[in-house]
């Protein structure tokens, strides 16, 4: 079996990070980011990034601490609301944003991954989101064609993980983690849990190891919770 | 005078049909949950990947890993399924969903949205808002009447950057309900809040609607 098990972060983003890169993350919010991996890309100082996620985390945790350390110049997002830190960069001409639909997101990493370049979708005609875009007519209605993400680097949570890299998500920690899995020329994944071979059914598998080229242990499950609502409260 | 948000939620809520799947957006939409009748059968669907959404959680039950897409913590149900995010548009931009609820921040009486952007001051994106506006049958917006300041949000053209072209299909506000039969026709205002004259209403209505209580 080749060993795709690394002993922690830094080993396994070892070679794999330099400076004008494109890193695609899974998570939203901040649920189901690779915690421990985003805090190794900080401690590496890389920088001039492009980052690919849905969110751009809160400003002390998530793709926030990258953007704190000031190592990001773009963001390909959906929605950044909860990062102050990100709404003063952007204002100040700092970093760049390319807004992306969320679900135009979703399948631009999902395409990437599968060799797709581009697809036409209704999503975003007639907004800011169509310039400079191609749209084509069909059945009458005007679609918008989107490309396809490819990323240098993709980074994943996963929730159990067996030594082939096979992945299982865990609820809605689910989200971009499976897209963003396959856009990574190179993937790297952090589980909270390592399975021996043969015991995650191979039914229920979300990700095969096929796309994963690196796992860790993940050194750091905090799972912030951005906004607790309990029952005392009512929905 | 006029509805309160709970009310407007209530409101919104009787647009609801047994068996529908439905996605809330956040803020005075997610209020909507709360009014559904018991006896029709409604699936909620969050576009982060969660298709049967429960109630918040007791706090000894409360979940990092089940949120809804307000990134609140909620609860499964029996019937529930989690999905990708690729997954989860696929239901909303495949015109599986029945209906969709959000907020706006304006909209205009040929049925654009607008309520994801103020250039030079909010930075905070789409989200999802642009594809369930793309993809979901009906789209039914709950929203305050005026702005802070007083003025109108119902509007003869929308003024700041859209969500989507002509995909209102009713509006409800603190003061009125506005329907439309379908995409080609005018809004028709159906409704007023109690204490709310007609005249009122115009002075804080710019776009035109036809009267048809």
């Amino acid at each position: 079996m080749v060993d795709k098990v690394y002993d922690d972060a830094v080993a396994a983003l070892d070679g794999l990070l330099f400076d004008g890169m494109t890193i695609a993350a899974g998570g939203f919010g901040l649920c189901g980011i690779p915690e421990t991996l985003i805090a190794a890309i900080e401690q590496s100082g890389v920088r001039d990034l492009t980052l690919v996620s849905n969110n751009a985390g809160v400003d002390d945790f998530g793709l926030g601490k990258l953007l704190r350390a000031g190592q990001v110049t773009r963001m390909v997002s959906s929605y950044v609301g909860e990062n102050k830190e990100f709404e003063r960069q952007y204002l100040a001409g700092e970093l760049q944003i390319e807004f992306c639909p969320q679900g135009t997101l979703a399948e631009r990493m999902r395409a990437g991954g599968a060799g797709i370049a581009g697809f036409y979708t209704r999503t975003g005609v007639g907004t800011l989101i169509a310039e400079g875009k191609e749209t084509k007519m069909f059945g009458g209605e005007p679609y918008l064609l989107e490309t396809g993400i490819v990323a240098d680097l993709a980074i994943v949570k996963a929730w159990r993980a067996d030594p082939y890299c096979n992945l299982i998500y865990r609820k809605s920690a689910r989200n971009f983690n499976p897209m963003a899995a396959t856009c990574g020329k190179i993937t790297v994944a952090e589980v909270e849990a390592m399975v021996g071979p043969g015991t995650i059914d191979p039914d229920q598998v979300h990700t095969p190891g096929i796309f994963v080229k690196r796992l860790i242990r993940a050194a750091s499950n905090e799972k912030r919770i951005e906004k607790r609502t309990v029952s005392a409260g009512a929905v | 005078m006029g509805w309160t948000r709970d009310q407007m939620a209530a409101i919104a809520a009787r647009e609801l049909a047994d068996g529908f799947y439905v996605n809330l957006g956040i803020g005075i939409p997610t209020l909507v949950a709360n009014q559904i009748d018991p006896a029709i059968d409604v699936t909620l669907q969050s576009e982060n990947g969660m298709l049967g959404l429960g109630p918040f959680p007791a706090e000894a039950d409360v979940d990092p890993d089940i949120i809804n897409a307000g990134k609140q913590t909620i609860t499964e149900l029996d019937r529930t399924s989690y999905v990708s995010s690729a997954d989860s548009f696929g239901m909303i931009r495949g015109g599986h969903i029945d209906a969709s609820i959000l907020g706006a921040m304006e909209v205009a009486e040929n049925g654009d949205l607008a309520n994801w952007m103020v250039p030079g001051k909010m930075v905070k994106g789409p989200g999802g808002a642009m594809d369930l506006v793309a993809g979901v049958r009906r789209i039914i917006v709950l929203m305050d009447h005026v702005d802070k300041v007083g003025q109108p949000k119902f509007r003869k053209a929308c003024s700041l950057p859209l969500t989507g072209t002509n995909v209102v299909d009713m509006l409800v506000t603190d003061r009125a309900i506005f329907r439309r039969e379908n995409r080609q026709s005018p809004f028709c205002l159906t409704r007023l809040a109690p204490g709310v004259s007609i005249d009122e209403l115009r002075a804080v209505t710019e776009a035109d609607f036809n009267d048809t209580r």
